[in-house]
């Protein structure tokens, strides 16, 4: 079985970065399926508490803005959950600013909101964040550049193969035809499967919006093909 | 299921990504330095490597000067996966550092002029590898 693959490419030209990064000199294929053997990192090194899972948490009030939950599934291409892997996330506060040094947007930090979290998928492959809507941010890619809302994931999954690093977006957002980072994916359907989904159940009454992003990983019996 | 495309791990990952302790896969082992370089040689500050092998794993920011460090053994099959993620890379790049005079049928695939591209060299007590993300000596990458 082979499934279609909707990965970016490593140079695209409206996305400025990628010129001088992207390799010139195609990949060299190794043999089919070595990446699904090869065994992932192996993550337990890297500490997980329970409490990471609460981005609005660890501070001494709570963090401004539109609180929400993102929550949703973790599955091989086969469908099959992806247990017991480890999902970092990292975001904007709720003005578009990054707690992180090298962001120099002239938005207010917030004292009560750091942004990084992380969490095990349970035993069924599902996760659940606990944090509030980043606010969209200008990024100099070109005039008048912003980047939509966005959480980054960062996942391992049981192979090589699986490993993914990708960014999640809210539905609805004006600003998602114009950023060249999501329009890098050529396929509508690719960059339909960035997109999170409000959900009426994972919405908690009087308390915090829900969204559902479901993640599938490289990997199981189907083969990827390039397209 | 079609795989979850991936998108860059972005300028701003430095506040969340890094741990305690996160370039040290087995302490007291051997340090490899290396540097990320873009294809105007220029150093690629904001760049992410992984290194993985059995039950070794670590992760290190590049500083500004597109630096990177980490401590390794040497595993029984001769190499380190590298995973490369950056600013600018939009899905991440997987590579392989050999050590010195390691080999195998996969180094042999590559052509003898990119080959030295995934072999650490030595230097000193330590290892040296660097990263060409693009142009001349560029890094084989695998997929």
């Amino acid at each position: 079985m082979s499934l279609e693959q909707f990965e970016p490419p490593y140079l695209f030209p409206d996305y400025r970065a990628t010129k001088l990064r992207a390799p010139q000199l195609p990949p060299v294929k190794l043999p089919d399926e070595w990446f699904d053997r090869a065994r992932g990192p192996a993550f337990g090194r890297i500490p997980v508490r329970a409490e990471d899972a609460d981005l609005t948490s660890g501070h001494a009030g709570e963090p401004l803005g539109e609180r929400i939950i993102i929550s949703g599934r973790v599955t091989d291409s086969d469908g099959h959950a992806v247990a017991n892997t480890l999902v970092e996330v990292w975001q904007a506060n709720a003005a578009g600013r990054y707690l992180d040094p090298v962001d120099d947007h002239p938005a207010p930090l917030d004292p009560n909101f750091t942004g990084a979290g992380r969490c095990l998928t349970d035993s069924q492959g599902r996760y659940r964040f606990v944090t509030i809507k980043p606010g969209a941010y200008p990024w100099r890619n070109h005039a008048n550049a912003w980047r939509p809302a966005h959480v980054h994931f960062s996942l391992f999954g049981p192979s090589l193969a699986s490993r993914l690093v990708t960014q999640m977006y809210f539905p609805g957002d004006p600003l998602i035809p114009h950023d060249p980072i999501l329009n890098s994916i050529s396929d509508p359907r690719g960059r339909q499967m960035l997109l999170s989904r409000f959900d009426i159940e994972t919405t908690v009454p009087e308390w915090a919006l829900g969204y559902r992003w479901d993640i599938v990983l490289r990997g199981g019996n189907a083969t990827p093909v390039e397209r | 299921m079609s795989p979850t495309p991936s998108q860059t791990v972005g300028p701003f990952f430095g506040f969340a990504l890094p741990f305690a302790g996160d370039a040290v896969a087995a302490a007291g082992a051997i340090r490899v330095e290396g540097q990320v370089l873009d294809g105007a040689s220029d150093p690629v500050g904001d760049a992410l490597v992984e290194v993985a092998q059995g039950d070794q794993f670590a992760r290190c920011r590049t500083d500004v000067e597109g630096a990177f460090h980490f401590e390794v053994t040497q595993p029984d099959e001769g190499f380190l996966n590298v995973t490369v993620f950056a600013r600018g890379l939009l899905r991440h790049l997987n590579t392989r550092m050999y050590f010195p005079d390691e080999s195998d049928e996969v180094v042999r695939w590559v052509g003898a002029g990119r080959r030295p591209t995934l072999v650490a060299r030595r230097d000193g007590e330590m290892l040296r590898f660097d990263i060409r993300l693009q142009g001349q000596g560029e890094t084989v990458f695998f997929a």
